[in-house]
């Protein structure tokens, strides 16, 4: 079973994607803030993560940058997930190093399209 | 054989059933007994800018009317336009296999390709998309891609090229993404030498000959599904007309030729693909 840890300051959306993460046959982990989530993949990297841009203690951006500075063997693939749809946003994330990018809010078909895309659904 | 309907919450059971014969007798295609909401899902809008409370109504003015126009947005309305950018991406990298192969093949001439049934252009962009990204678009003997659909308003969005959020984000990736959209007010346009690549024609998959001059590979998947096997055997006649010797037919995942045409075979080249097979191309009448 692949994991996918799911980063989201917003608990509603961490329980939505949850939801449909594991009707996806993931195993689900979750994480307030990125901090959270580069503490998670430093004891366990997940298959893929799950990103929601701006979070307090440390946002996306600077968690992508921790993610790249780190000795993790195994890099997650991430999908950015936002309420943006700015071409100069997207294209800062993709630069920062993440492979997908999906908008919020977003349904099981969408994100299972983007999970095939970075090849682990 | 269709299915007799039963009556909604806003229309009678006779309402029902003439609307699902329209669709039948314009487009070939049939709404099973367990998918009639469709009809008043679909066609609420359309009942809303005319003033309608009820399909009997609707009916009523389609029988009054004379221009056929009406009839026309009930069955635009009807159609089913489900499709998503790199649809079953493995079958899109074997179609561009496809193509190389037949370049190279006939080095002198173009690679002709017919997406047949593109809906809102989905398919051929992302084919488009592909070919370019792999070199295969750049001279003058650059594949030729035409493209079809039934539907007026599908075509507009196709040659638009506009697409919403929802849309742009159910199957294409992000990288493909910014480098072949521009975001403009909410929505994702394809930028003009992307749209260019593709020539999108009106047709009726049931009803018209196939398009000018011979295909080396007929695109038509999630078309057969919709249509009764007698219809999808009339179809078979005009792809096979349409299609060069040893050319090739592709399906949706769920589609098959089996029992209902000798004109295509299994490929052996291309798994999943079929091959025109050899003999006399049948001679065509339309469907109805």
């Amino acid at each position: 079973m692949k994991t996918c840890l799911v980063v989201d300051d917003s608990k509603v959306i961490r329980k939505v994607a949850r939801h449909i993460l594991e009707t996806l046959n993931f195993e689900v982990r979750e994480a307030g803030d990125g901090r959270e989530a580069l503490d998670a993949c430093l004891d366990t990297p997940p298959d893929v993560i799950l990103l929601d841009w701006n979070m307090p203690v440390m946002s996306g951006m600077d968690f992508l940058r921790a993610l790249k500075d780190s000795d993790i063997a195994q890099r997650p693939k991430v999908v950015f997930c936002t309420t943006e749809n700015g071409m100069a946003y997207i294209r800062a994330a993709i630069e920062a190093g993440a492979d997908e990018y999906v908008m919020k809010p977003f349904d099981r078909e969408t994100l299972e399209s983007k999970l095939q895309i970075v090849g682990v659904a | 054989m269709r299915a007799t309907l039963t009556p909604s919450a806003s229309g009678s059971s006779s309402a029902m059933n003439m609307i699902a014969a329209l669709l039948e007798q314009r487009a070939g295609q049939q709404i099973a007994a367990n998918r009639a909401w469709r009809i008043e899902t679909a066609l609420k809008p359309l009942l809303r800018v005319r003033g309608l409370k009820t399909l009997d109504e609707l009916v009523a003015q389609l029988s009054a009317s004379r221009t056929g126009e009406l009839g026309d947005q009930v069955v635009d309305a009807l159609l089913n336009q489900e499709t998503s950018f790199f649809r079953d991406a493995m079958v899109l990298d074997t179609v561009s296999e496809a193509i190389r192969a037949i370049q190279a093949a006939n080095p002198e001439r173009r690679v002709r390709i017919w997406s047949a049934g593109c809906s809102t252009g989905q398919e051929p962009l992302s084919l488009a998309m592909l070919l370019t990204e792999k070199g295969m678009m750049q001279d003058a003997l650059a594949p030729e891609i035409v493209a079809t659909d039934i539907s007026p308003a599908a075509l507009n969005r196709a040659r638009a090229g506009r697409y919403s959020q929802f849309e742009i984000q159910r199957g294409l990736p992000v990288r493909r993404m910014v480098t072949w959209f521009e975001s403009i007010g909410g929505d994702w346009v394809a930028k003009p030498e992307l749209v260019r690549r593709v020539q999108f024609r009106q047709h009726n998959l049931t009803s018209d000959c196939a398009p000018a001059g011979r295909f080396d590979l007929i695109l038509c998947r999630n078309v057969m599904l919709y249509f009764s096997p007698t219809v999808r055997r009339q179809v078979f006649d005009i792809l096979s007309s349409a299609v060069r010797p040893g050319g090739l037919l592709v399906l949706g995942a769920g589609e098959t030729v089996i029992d209902l045409t000798e004109h295509f075979n299994p490929s052996e080249q291309f798994r999943g693909f079929y091959a025109a097979a050899d003999g006399a191309t049948p001679t065509l009448t339309t469907a109805r």
